[in-house]
């Protein structure tokens, strides 16, 4: 009786809360963000003076739409395997002369960090109801899929957490959160597909990365260098089980 | 900080020295190596893992019979980490011990030492009814004593279960309270008092 009811309860808040984003849906504060970033890629910058219009997300140079559904992805430019923000860097690194390091280190939300959360927005928006189509198929492709797994399963910390203490099964919750199964392709869509998102509460937009960097923070785990191996790879990981799902991003979060 | 990074490194590599050495786990560490900085209290260090941290991060190894058996082991090593309590007292206050519950605080790297953490029980835990907001990682606590009795039997095992649970399940979801310092003898009491105080909402 008991855990019927406390089911019950949970359905019906998880119900409310669909209700609340489809209420909330036509007027996703992202859509600003999409606005500015769409100016910020466009716009001559930094000290080569050069937009980010010739920049290759993997479809080619300039072409946005489409881009961040096959990410993360290898790139024979770099020799590496990029997530959208990582492939960004190598853009403005390349294209308008700003050095990576002060995105790297900048605050979230703040500077070079805000304008990057913009141009996230932008990109993923034009990705929006399609598919995710990550491929292993490179081999360094496959190598950051197998490095994603064993990361996510990696227990470490004064808590004993990894990733796959809270994303590792099927309808668990912290709180009234409800938490995706990762290792799931219903679950990597749900998680994968709906970030970066706008969150309400707070109201901020999240890129991946922060996302990641957040829960590492609560994982008590030291803190994730942005645009970092580790971050990519979990993303790889996420995004590959989550292929073949379609991409409701940029996601609107309570 | 360079004999610092070299001993990380060196613990790191030396995690999976009794393997063979295939180069995929050099990658990993070397990946788990540069990818994290220190920040605030949490320390690049906490990226080596323990014994018991190493083991339960291969799901594979986990659920064989090699597996098992390394389990137990795991179990008594951290058995034998517990202390009872210094002044016999199994029980604290309860109302202290539905604050603690409540507080999911901590050390992360936006935790201040001053800051006393919590146990985040509910995140994972039904505890008191009245609250709903409660996550379901972890088994329901409701009713705890009134269920299960309030035999030394029961203190004794609850006491061992919130100081380091991984003493009778070797990969469980549950932080080592105790053995890792997150909470202080003093907390644990409380934290008893809410789960088994006849008194305590938790039991009537």
């Amino acid at each position: 009786m008991m855990a019927w009811s406390v089911q019950v309860f949970s359905q019906s808040t998880a119900d409310d809360i669909a209700k609340y984003r489809e209420m909330i849906a036509d007027g996703n504060p992202s859509e600003l963000y999409e606005m500015a970033g769409e100016e910020l890629w466009k716009k001559p910058s930094g000290p080569k003076n050069a937009s980010l219009e010739k920049c290759n997300l993997g479809l080619g140079p300039g072409v946005v739409d489409g881009a961040a559904a096959q990410l993360p992805k290898y790139f024979k430019d770099t020799n590496r395997v990029q997530d959208l923000e990582s492939r960004l860097m190598t853009c403005m690194q390349t294209l308008q002369g700003i050095p990576s390091q002060s995105i790297i280190d900048a605050k979230f939300g703040e500077g070079p960090k805000k304008d990057m959360d913009a141009i996230v927005a932008y990109v993923v928006t034009h990705s929006k109801g399609q598919k995710v189509h990550v491929s292993t198929s490179h081999p360094q492709e496959k190598v950051m899929y197998e490095l994603g797994k064993r990361a996510f399963y990696y227990e470490a910390g004064p808590f004993d957490f990894s990733c796959a203490s809270c994303h590792g099964s099927d309808g668990k919750r912290i709180r009234l959160q409800d938490l995706p199964n990762l290792t799931t392709h219903d679950g990597a869509i749900a998680g994968w597909g709906s970030w970066p998102a706008y969150r309400v509460s707070s109201g901020q937009f999240w890129t991946m990365q922060q996302r990641l960097n957040d829960c590492f923070r609560q994982q008590r785990f030291p803190f994730p260098i942005y645009g970092s191996e580790v971050t990519i790879a979990l993303s790889m990981f996420m995004a590959k089980n989550a292929n073949g799902g379609i991409i409701q991003t940029p996601g609107l979060k309570r | 900080m360079k004999l610092f990074l070299s001993i990380l490194i060196a613990a790191l590599l030396g995690s999976t020295a009794a393997l063979a050495q295939h180069s995929s786990d050099l990658q990993f560490n070397r990946m788990m190596k540069e990818s994290f900085r220190s920040q605030g209290m949490a320390g690049v260090d906490r990226i080596i893992q323990d014994a018991t941290q190493r083991f339960c991060s291969d799901p594979k190894l986990v659920s064989t019979a090699a597996g098992m058996k390394k389990a137990e082991e795991i179990q008594k090593l951290n058995m034998a980490s517990i202390a009872p309590p210094s002044d016999g007292q199994y029980l604290g206050d309860w109302k202290n011990g539905e604050a603690i519950a409540q507080s999911g605080r901590g050390d992360t790297w936006s935790d201040t030492a001053s800051t006393p953490n919590g146990g985040g029980c509910y995140n994972c835990h039904q505890i008191n009814q009245k609250e709903i907001a409660h996550g379901n990682i972890g088994p329901s606590l409701w009713n705890y004593g009134k269920n299960r009795g309030y035999s030394q039997e029961v203190l004794v095992y609850t006491w061992n279960r919130i100081s380091n649970s991984k003493a009778y399940n070797a990969c469980s979801n549950m932080p080592r309270f105790a053995h890792f310092k997150i909470l202080d003898q003093k907390q644990i009491q409380d934290l008893m008092a809410l789960l088994l105080d006849p008194a305590s909402p938790v039991n009537q």
